[in-house]
């Protein structure tokens, strides 16, 4: 079995993670508590990706990403990058694809933490800074948890958006899942299976850890 | 100016169940001096108090402390809640629940070497020995007073409480309350507390406010208030069952079981016929005349 696509898929999950973690975070502040208006529009955006086909974000990220449209030739001019069918392409549709995954748990843990663990911090003179690294973010730590590795696996499971801007090239954008397509397509079943079964198996494992460290954590915090 | 510490003059849109409320509150407080605050529910008792601390901004007004101006609307001059140095004590105490009990007063400070005020509060509230554990881990008498042990790490001018000791029971309010103005008395600090307990009015209170629907009804001294006519907010009656009643010194010292609980009733003479034991009686704030006092027994 080639493990290439296995080691693509799980660079580019991680990557993805990561960098959505560092946008996620103020994002998710700002949503929570930021005084703006026309913040429908912005959670409206954010929250595309969970209801749009793939294919329609691929679609549109093939012809933003592509030389012959400004973006995609600024970024080539720029930065002498070239986002279709490249890693990096990858990794930007990725990002923007599962930032909904991120975003919302994180939004949500950080609402559900009663308001007056903020209006303390800043009565004992804390900054807003301060309060969300030392007060908030470490008691919203299974949201940021559950929000990760939904994240992960869900960059993990992408198919469309990957199959469009990327397509299917070994080393570089073939991912398992595209493997897979790719695998039942040539009738080999077998190698199919395996990949199959590897993504099975990992995601599980990966989800039944993240649950049972929830579960943990929130036992702890209801035995008082 | 006057000796007044406190001086606020602040409109406001209250949110009630009931639609939009205006609130509009003025009153003064001498330096320190302790003012409770009183009234029903959805009265502006907690916007009150966080306006004051900086935590809501009023829609217009002035806010004035100790010749510093905290908040003047019309300037479009508003201090942040961190400059403001109040102590503040949540109703649900916002203890940081990833902290220890000494990590909670220690986050107050601003500078690490000024670890002897910690201490020195961990040993007055006798929390030294839990001072490694978490807030889950201590019952609601301990969890208040490493609330209000950690509103005064600071060392704040004016220290504002809501509802502090309403959840718990009446020995444990009377030794927190004794506390409290033991503090009072080392650090020197102003107090606004907002309670429903008339004890606890008269028993630490200067002046008390009995705000309804977003105003001032009433102000005064607690004796003022309450002892005076047709003032009294629905939530200050008293039900109770007569155990024993006597005369001294011209008043009646009624033993009564309040809400579980034995107290003695100082009443007017011309109760008597009412204060027969295993009667079933109903106090409201003011009584016709005369001054009714609650003893702790």
């Amino acid at each position: 079995m080639d493990w290439q696509p296995l080691w693509l898929t799980f660079r580019l999950a991680t990557i993805t993670s990561l960098i959505l973690l560092a946008f996620a975070l103020p994002l998710a502040y700002w949503l929570a508590f930021g005084k703006f208006r026309g913040r429908g529009i912005v959670e409206a955006v954010i929250g595309m990706p969970l209801v749009l086909p793939p294919s329609v974000i691929g679609f549109y990220l093939l012809l933003a990403f592509s030389p012959s449209y400004w973006f995609g030739d600024f970024i080539e001019r720029i930065f002498g990058l070239r986002l279709v069918f490249s890693f990096p392409g990858l990794v930007i549709a990725s990002v923007l694809y599962s930032l909904p995954f991120m975003v919302y748990p994180i939004r949500a843990g950080l609402q559900s933490l009663p308001a007056s663990l903020r209006e303390a911090s800043y009565t004992l003179g804390k900054s807003e800074r301060e309060t969300f690294f030392r007060i908030l973010l470490p008691n919203c730590k299974p949201a940021i948890l559950t929000a990760f590795v939904l994240t992960f696996a869900h960059t993990v499971g992408e198919f469309g958006v990957v199959l469009m801007i990327g397509g299917n090239i070994p080393g570089v954008t073939k991912v398992a899942s595209v493997a897979i397509y790719n695998e039942v397509e040539a009738l080999n079943y077998s190698a199919a299976n395996q990949y199959a079964l590897v993504l099975f198996a990992i995601t599980f494992v990966i989800l039944l850890i993240v649950y049972s460290i929830n579960n943990n954590l929130l036992r702890v915090r209801q035995s008082s | 100016m006057s000796d007044n510490l406190l001086d606020i003059n602040i409109r406001h849109s209250l949110h009630t169940a009931n639609g939009t409320l205006p609130m509009e509150i003025a009153f003064t407080l001498k330096e320190g001096n302790i003012l409770a605050v009183t009234g029903p529910s959805g009265a502006g008792k907690t916007t009150l108090l966080k306006q004051i601390a900086g935590l809501i901004g009023p829609e217009s007004g002035k806010i004035m402390f100790g010749g510093q101006i905290w908040l003047d609307t019309n300037a479009k001059k508003s201090f942040p809640p961190q400059l403001r140095n109040t102590g503040f004590v949540f109703q649900d105490y916002a203890l940081f629940p990833h902290f220890t009990v000494e990590e909670n007063l220690s986050f107050a400070l601003h500078n690490q070497d000024d670890k002897g005020i910690v201490s020195e509060l961990l040993e007055a509230t006798e929390l030294t020995q839990l001072s490694h554990r978490k807030p889950f881990q201590l019952s609601g008498g301990q969890q208040q007073r490493v609330a209000l042990a950690r509103a005064l790490v600071r060392k704040p001018h004016l220290l504002l409480l809501d509802e502090p000791f309403a959840a718990l029971d009446y020995s444990m309010r009377f030794n927190l309350q004794a506390l409290l103005l033991k503090f009072q008395q080392q650090f020197r600090f102003s107090i606004i507390i907002v309670t429903h307990d008339i004890g606890e009015i008269f028993r630490l209170a200067d002046q008390v406010i009995v705000l309804d629907n977003g105003k001032i009804e009433k102000e005064g001294t607690p004796a003022e208030v309450f002892v005076k006519e047709n003032t009294a907010p629905q939530d200050l009656i008293i039900h109770g069952e007569v155990l024993t009643c006597t005369q001294q010194d011209n008043q009646l010292h009624v033993n009564a079981l309040i809400e579980n609980k034995i107290k003695t009733l100082i009443l007017p003479l011309h109760m008597e016929a009412e204060m027969i034991p295993g009667n079933n009686f109903t106090l409201h704030y003011p009584i016709d005349s005369g001054q009714i006092r609650l003893i702790n027994s």
